[in-house]
Formats: structure tokens, C-alpha cells, sequence
């Protein structure tokens, strides 16, 4: 067994440790070992990612002395090596762009307990990505969910309880759903490891019996990880709390945490539920529908929408409605093209608040049309920023929105049933994306007629920094489309 | 047209309503439980009394608050409270009807009845050393789960702490007026010679009882949850009966961290450890013991302790972060 195979469950370990750690530590520390432990993980995570791509397969590894039907497991492949590796570079980004907001908005003395959340989100993204145990995931997404609470009330001003109380009821409820299901499969197959239980799914499905547990299973599962990612009827606590939380809150909320919860789906429909069965259920055409309403009534709620970090919250309602529509497409290509999606909307949408976030600095901290009109002059690197995710959001050449949505056409082409309303929804989405980024985009290239009247501050350097890399990252993905799109082909091939 | 009655006020409906309301309790024999009256100065609006600034609020909800509601909005409320009992009976009955579909339970040929149990029962005793299976497989064979378990408690001590802990360095009006609300020494009982009594009997009983549970988790029912949680509240009732005065004195913020944080990392660096030495297929070089001692079964022992130390103490710090946003 090479050394590396160990990164995957080294990663979490060190996630979680630098959470303990950071208890005992001051904010500054904290910080520190904070960043420390995602850089880590990060590399850590390409170097798994390097070696299941040398190998060709991906493994198991034991959690303990005991093999698969009964001690804990980790997996990781390609797809789930890549899903870390760009997961900890947004949030290496995100958690460096917001760093200045992240002392202002949170109180002195609890700067160590935000970082103590993030740490422990780190670590409960990793599990979900490399979890091969259903229970295992389950535990995990109850620290995700407990942390993500955190994360949006540590700011300790008004309307954020009310937005983490919001988070916290539909949360629990989708994470109670999701139970629900496990408890179910495991009744059924008497498994709680993927593989087995999938083996022993197999032969259920062959048989015929447990028809009814099985399509309730399914449907539980889905809809409670639906409701957790936020898809579009269950999406009312989305503009809240990523409107009103910390940018770096937000930009890991929007970019990784509802994320996390749709690789979780997608691993657990490939590694446990079985492809065929999942699509022979309608429960495809379900998430493909919801999808598709979602890309329109996001955008619509966006364009109503007059504060803007709202308006960038609705438009995730949009994407993540794009994710399930690929998903509920029903191909493996439309999957590959939600998994890409995926990725771009992660490091769009961190680059989108981290950005807006430099611009309400130097509007006096307004987040109106009116008041942000000219910040691109005064804040150039974040307008520059907000343009490029902007125009990524919409699907502009080079970027990687265009790469997401050129992949989601071509799918939809393969796919008789649902092509013209996969490509009528595009389209529709993609003028309406259009109305309310670029709008925002001219408002920022408008120069202002009366003159400022706050001393425009500059930037930190590290937001700056932050916003390039993620414009570079973007760029990346839109140019270099072509391994990545393979390798998530390959990853999900590993997966069955 | 139905008669009108001229009793209303001794009717069933009416008295049921009140008791539903909390007006009259006719368990208590009938005594009416005044409602207490309201400190003049926080009767103003609502905003005032939550310390929350007027800007948070939109005009639209300031007027919900003020009652002013329209409408469309009580028709609106009315529709969605109706649509949400529907929703929740729907599924309520879509759960109950696939139970009905479910293997019986209890039932020998039930597919949980498989090689994964029937090794927990059979080798269970050799391979971890614990009598009690469940410890066993919660600690052994599926020990990473519980790590993530006590990382759940952790963070919720942290959010719990996040949401209710207030800086006392910090010295503006809003933080004074929230401490001086929260600490509420000034009105509880002081030095009551009943409680202080029979505290003095229970609460080493309990301590002990908590010690015994943890100690003895591979043994017989119990661990480090069940005993932890013993301990907490065996502590709590000391407090309540002697003030954080005493309590003070051997359990303070530093004394809750240095705890914590040493138990959890134990409890990391000892599963990544046996993690480690167990993917790699190497023997991890701890004892046994022989089955049924109370030093046994490895690492089971030290980790229920530590499970128990952070459970005791996150109970304990949950309850003084209520009482006065500190510990």
C-alpha cells in the first residue's frame, strides 16, 4: 500500500484536529492553523487525485482493523480526489478574500470559534466526499448542517438569527429525511457499507420484492439531500442566509456546502441505489422538472430582487436548479455535464460575493443598485472580479459557465424525451441570467454623477489576491475543460 | 338557529379553552395562576424588547409585528397552515404505509440478520475484548462514526457558545444590558437548607454512579454518553444547590478547555493511530486484556473516558451558558 493512499483519511484527520486545536487558541492562531489545515488538505487532496489518476482505479481504504461488511470504510477515485481538490482551493480563497470582513463582523472573542466552524466544515466536506458508509455520511452532514448554523449566526446582528433559525428548520428536516431513507435501506438490505448494500440492492431489485420500501427510499433520500442543497421549491431559506451572513460564509454556503450535499446524492444513486434502478423510478424526471423550474423562477426572483447580494443569492436558487436538471436527465453525460456544473458554480458564485463584497467597501457598505454605481472604478480588481464571474454566470465564451452549458446542451441532445425543454429552459435561463448580471455589471461601469461622499479605502491585499486566483481558476476551467471533463467521465465510471 | 347560551362563561368549551390557554390549572385544585404584570418601559414595541436595531426590520414586517395584518395575508396564513397539516398527514401516511411493506420485525429471515451481526455477536468478545457488544461496535469495529459523534457534541458546544457566551471585555451598552440580563445570581434562592441537604447526599452518589457507568462500559451497559450524561447532571444539581460561588472554584472557561480539548485530542490521536496501524495491516500493538477485567479490551476503556469527560463537561457548560452567558 503506497503512502499516499492514506491522504484521503490524513485530510479529515488533520480537518478535525485543527478544529480541537483552534478551541484553545486565539483568533489570530486560530487563523492560522486554520488556513494551514485547508492548504494542507488541499495539496493532500491533488495528490491523491495525481495518483488515482496514475492508477487508473480507485480503492478503499480501512477505517480500523476490521474489512468492509464491518468496520468503517473511505473510498477515493478520480472524481473524488478532483471534488476535494477544487473544494479546498475555493475555500482556501473564499476563507482569505472575506478574512477582513471576518474580523469586522464577528466579535472579538469568538474569531476562534468561526474558525473552529470552518475547520470542522473542512473536515465534514472531505468525509462526505470520501465517505464509502452510509451512516458515516450521515454523521457528517450533521456536522456540516451544525456548522453551516454557525457560520451564518456568528454575526450576531438581526436578521442573521432569523436567517440561521431558517437554515436550522429546513435543514434538520431535509437531514431528517435523509435518516428516514437509511433507516429504511438498511431494513431492507440489512447494510450499511456502500458496496454491500449495493450488491444486496442488486438482488432485491432482481427478485422484485421491497418494490414500494424502495421507491420510497429513493424518493426520501432524494428529496431530503434536494431540500438541504436547496433546490427550487424548498430554496425559501437561500436568499436569506446567504444574503445576510459573512461573504466568506456565504461564498462557502453557496460554493461548497450545498454542493457537498449533490456529490453525496450523486455517490449515493451510482454506489448504492444502482444507475438503472434510479432511472427506471421517475424520480429523475422529478429533480428534472424541479430543476428546470428553479433555473427560471431563480432568476426571476433575482431580477425582482433590489439588494443584490440576494440578487447573487436567487441566481444560486438558478444554478443548483441547472445541477439537478442535468442530474435528472438521466444520461451519463448529462451527469458529467452536473458534476462540471458543479464545479463552475462553486468557483463563480465564492468569486461573485467575495468580489461584492470589495465593491460594498468602497460603496460605504450599501447594497443597492444605486449606491454600488461606479465601485468597478473605484475598486477595480473586484470589478473586474464581479465582471468576469458575472459574464462566467451567463455563459460567455472562455469561461467556465459556457464549458457547463455547452455540456448540458450537447447532453440534452442525446436525450429525445427531454431535449426540447432542457434547451428551451437554457435559453430562457440564460436571457434572464443575463438581464440581471449584466445589469448589475453596467450599473458598476456607470460613473457616478455626484461625487463620493466616503473616502474610498482600499482593498486588502488579500482580497485582491483572492479575487485573481479565483478569475484564474475560472479561466482554467473554461480553457482546459477537456481533462477535467474527462476525468470526471472517468471518476463516475469508477464509481459503478 | 341554535340557542344561544346565557352561561357562556361556565361552559365546558370556554373552561377547556382557558386551561388550553394557560389562564386556569384545575389540576391545581382550582387556583387561578395570575399572570404576572408587565414591567412598565419593555411594554413598547417589539423592537425594543428584543435589543434588536429598528434597521433590521423592513416595513412589512414592522407592521406584521404591529398586528396591522391585511387580508390577504390572514387568508394567506390560514391556506398555508391548512396546506401544511395536509402535507404533514400525507406523509405521515406514506411513511406508515411502506412500514407496512417492510420485513416483520423480529423475524429470523430478516436481511439485518446477516454475516455483519452474526460476526458482532460471535467474534465480537475476541476481537475487542468487550463484553458489552454494543460498546464494542461502537468503539471498535465502527469507531470512526463515533469520533464524528463526539465531533457533533463538540461543535454544538461551540455554537451553543457562539450564540449565548458574551465578551466581558467588551464594553458597549448592548453587551451590558445582555449581561445583566443573563446573569441571574442576583434572583435565585440563596443557601436552601432542603436542597442544600439532600445535594449533599445525592450528589456524590450520582458523580459515582456516572464514574461507575463510564469505567465499567465494556462490561455492562453503558459508556462514556450514558455515564457522561450521569455526571453533567450531577453536577448541575450541585450548582443549583450551592451557587456558582462553589462551583466556581474547581470548574471554570480554562478547566472546561483544558478538558476538551486534551480528552478529544486523546480520543484523535489514539483512533488515527489505530486507523492508521489497520489500513496498513499492522498489528497496533495493544493489549487486550483478558475479557471481563476492568482493564480490558484496549483502547475502549480510555476512549469511553474520554467520551465521558467531554459529554459531562458539554452538558455542564450548555446549562451555565443559559443560565448567565458564561462558564
Amino acid at each position: 500500500m503506497s503512502f499516499v493512499q492514506n491522504f484521503p483519511f490524513f485530510s479529515i484527520i488533520i480537518a478535525m484536529f485543527s478544529g480541537i486545536l483552534s478551541s484553545v487558541l486565539n483568533g489570530k492562531q486560530a487563523r492560522n492553523v486554520s488556513l494551514g489545515a485547508i492548504a494542507v488538505t488541499t495539496v493532500m487532496s491533488g495528490a491523491v487525485l495525481w495518483f488515482c489518476l496514475g492508477t487508473g482505479e480507485s480503492y478503499t481504504y480501512m477505517m480500523g482493523h476490521f474489512p468492509a461488511p464491518w468496520g468503517n470504510e473511505i473510498r477515493a477515485g478520480v472524481l473524488e480526489g478532483l471534488t476535494a481538490l477544487i473544494f479546498g482551493v475555493v475555500m482556501l480563497l473564499s476563507v482569505i478574500g472575506g478574512m477582513r470582513r471576518i474580523f469586522l463582523d464577528v466579535e472579538n472573542g469568538k474569531i476562534n470559534q468561526f474558525f473552529i466552524l470552518v475547520d470542522l466544515m473542512l473536515s465534514s466536506l472531505l468525509a462526505l466526499i470520501y465517505t464509502n458508509d452510509l451512516f458515516t455520511a450521515y454523521v457528517f452532514v450533521e456536522i456540516n448542517t451544525i456548522a453551516g448554523c454557525g457560520l451564518i449566526m456568528i454575526r450576531q446582528k438581526g436578521h442573521s438569527f432569523t436567517a440561521a433559525i431558517r437554515y436550522m428548520i429546513m435543514s434538520q428536516l431535509g437531514s431528517g429525511l435523509f435518516l428516514i431513507g437509511l433507516s429504511l435501506l438498511y431494513d431492507v438490505t440489512g447494510h450499511l457499507l456502500m458496496s454491500p448494500a449495493k450488491e444486496t440492492v442488486a438482488v432485491i431489485e432482481a427478485s422484485g420484492s421491497y418494490e414500494i420500501p424502495m421507491l420510497v427510499i429513493l424518493a426520501v433520500i432524494s428529496v431530503g439531500l434536494a431540500i438541504k442543497s436547496g433546490l427550487y421549491p424548498f430554496h425559501a431559506w437561500i436568499p436569506d442566509t446567504y444574503g445576510y451572513a459573512t461573504p466568506a460564509a456565504s461564498a462557502m454556503l453557496s460554493g461548497l456546502v450545498s454542493k457537498g450535499y449533490i456529490f453525496l446524492l450523486i455517490k449515493i444513486f451510482y454506489r448504492v441505489l444502482g444507475r438503472e434502478t434510479v432511472i427506471a423510478s421517475r424520480i429523475v424526471n422529478v429533480l428534472f422538472l424541479f430543476g428546470l423550474a428553479g433555473m427560471i423562477m431563480g432568476s426571476v426572483h433575482a431580477i425582482l430582487e433590489k439588494d443584490t447580494r440576494r440578487m447573487i443569492a436567487y441566481s444560486s436558487v438558478a444554478q443548483i436548479g441547472y445541477i439537478y436538471m442535468g442530474i435528472g436527465l438521466g444520461t451519463q453525460a448529462g451527469m458529467v455535464a452536473a458534476v462540471f456544473h458543479m464545479f463552475t458554480h462553486s468557483a463563480t458564485k465564492a468569486l461573485l460575493f467575495i468580489s461584492a463584497a470589495g465593491l460594498y467597501e468602497v460603496s460605504g457598505g450599501k447594497k443597492d443598485y444605486k449606491s454600488l454605481r461606479g465601485a468597478g472604478y473605484r475598486n477595480p480588481l473586484a470589478g473586474i472580479g464581479f465582471a468576469v464571474g458575472a459574464l462566467s454566470m451567463v455563459g460567455f465564451p472562455m469561461l467556465s459557465g459556457f464549458i457547463s452549458k455547452l455540456l448540458f446542451a450537447t447532453s440534452a441532445l442525446q436525450s429525445p424525451h427531454k431535449m426540447m425543454l432542457t434547451l428551451i429552459g437554457l435559453a430562457v435561463s440564460t436571457v434572464l441570467n443575463a438581464v440581471y448580471f449584466l445589469r448589475l455589471v453596467i450599473t458598476l461601469y456607470t460613473k457616478r454623477t455626484e461625487p463620493a461622499e466616503t473616502e474610498v479605502s482600499r482593498s486588502p491585499w488579500m482580497l485582491r489576491g483572492a479575487v485573481a486566483c479565483f478569475i484564474l481558476l475560472n479561466l482554467i476551467l473554461g480553457l482546459g475543460s477537456q481533462p477535467i471533463v474527462k476525468a470526471i467521465a472517468d471518476g463516475l465510471a469508477m464509481f459503478d | 338557529m341554535s340557542r344561544r347560551k346565557d352561561n357562556y362563561e361556565n361552559s365546558r368549551w370556554l373552561k377547556f379553552k382557558r386551561w388550553v390557554d394557560g389562564e386556569v390549572d384545575f389540576l391545581a385544585d382550582g387556583m387561578e395562576t395570575v399572570k404576572l404584570p408587565e414591567p412598565e418601559g419593555t411594554a413598547g414595541t417589539p423592537e425594543k424588547m428584543d435589543g434588536i436595531p429598528e434597521s433590521g426590520f423592513d416595513g412589512e414586517e414592522k407592521k406584521i409585528l404591529a398586528g396591522e395584518e391585511t387580508k390577504g395575508l390572514l387568508l394567506y396564513r390560514k391556506f398555508y397552515q391548512v396546506m401544511s397539516v395536509l402535507l404533514c398527514c400525507s406523509i405521515i401516511f406514506v411513511l406508515l404505509w411502506t412500514v407496512a411493506y417492510l420485513p416483520e420485525f423480529g423475524n429470523a429471515g430478516n436481511p439485518d440478520n446477516n454475516e455483519v451481526s452474526a460476526r458482532y455477536i460471535e467474534q465480537g468478545l475476541k476481537e475487542t475484548g468487550a463484553v458489552n457488544m454494543v460498546t464494542g461496535m461502537i468503539l471498535d469495529y465502527r469507531a470512526f462514526d463515533t469520533f464524528g459523534e463526539s465531533c457533533v457534541l463538540f461543535i454544538a458546544s461551540c455554537c451553543v457558545m457562539v450564540l449565548l457566551k458574551i465578551d466581558r471585555n467588551c464594553q458597549d451598552d448592548r453587551t451590558r444590558k445582555r449581561l445583566a440580563e443573563a446573569n441571574d445570581r442576583l434572583f435565585e434562592p440563596k443557601n436552601d437548607i432542603i436542597l442544600q441537604k439532600c445535594a449533599c447526599v445525592l450528589v456524590p452518589l450520582i458523580l459515582l454512579f456516572g464514574v461507575y457507568i463510564v469505567l465499567n462500559g465494556h462490561l455492562s451497559p453503558g459508556g462514556g454518553f450514558s455515564g457522561g450524561a450521569v455526571i453533567g447532571s450531577g453536577m448541575i444539581l450541585y450548582l443549583n444547590a450551592f451557587g456558582f460561588q462553589k462551583t466556581e472554584r474547581f470548574f471554570t472557561e480554562k478547566t472546561y478547555r483544558r478538558i476538551t480539548v486534551s480528552a478529544l485530542t486523546f480520543y484523535c490521536l489514539a483512533k488515527s493511530y489505530s486507523f492508521f496501524t489497520g489500513a496498513n495491516h499492522l498489528e497496533s500493538g495493544i493489549p487486550l486484556g483478558t475479557p471481563g477485567a476492568i482493564l480490558s479490551s484496549g483502547l475502549i476503556l480510555p476512549l469511553n473516558i474520554c467520551v465521558g469527560m467531554v459529554v459531562a463537561c458539554t452538558m455542564y457548560a450548555f446549562y451555565t451558558l443559559f443560565r448567565k452567558g458564561d462558564l
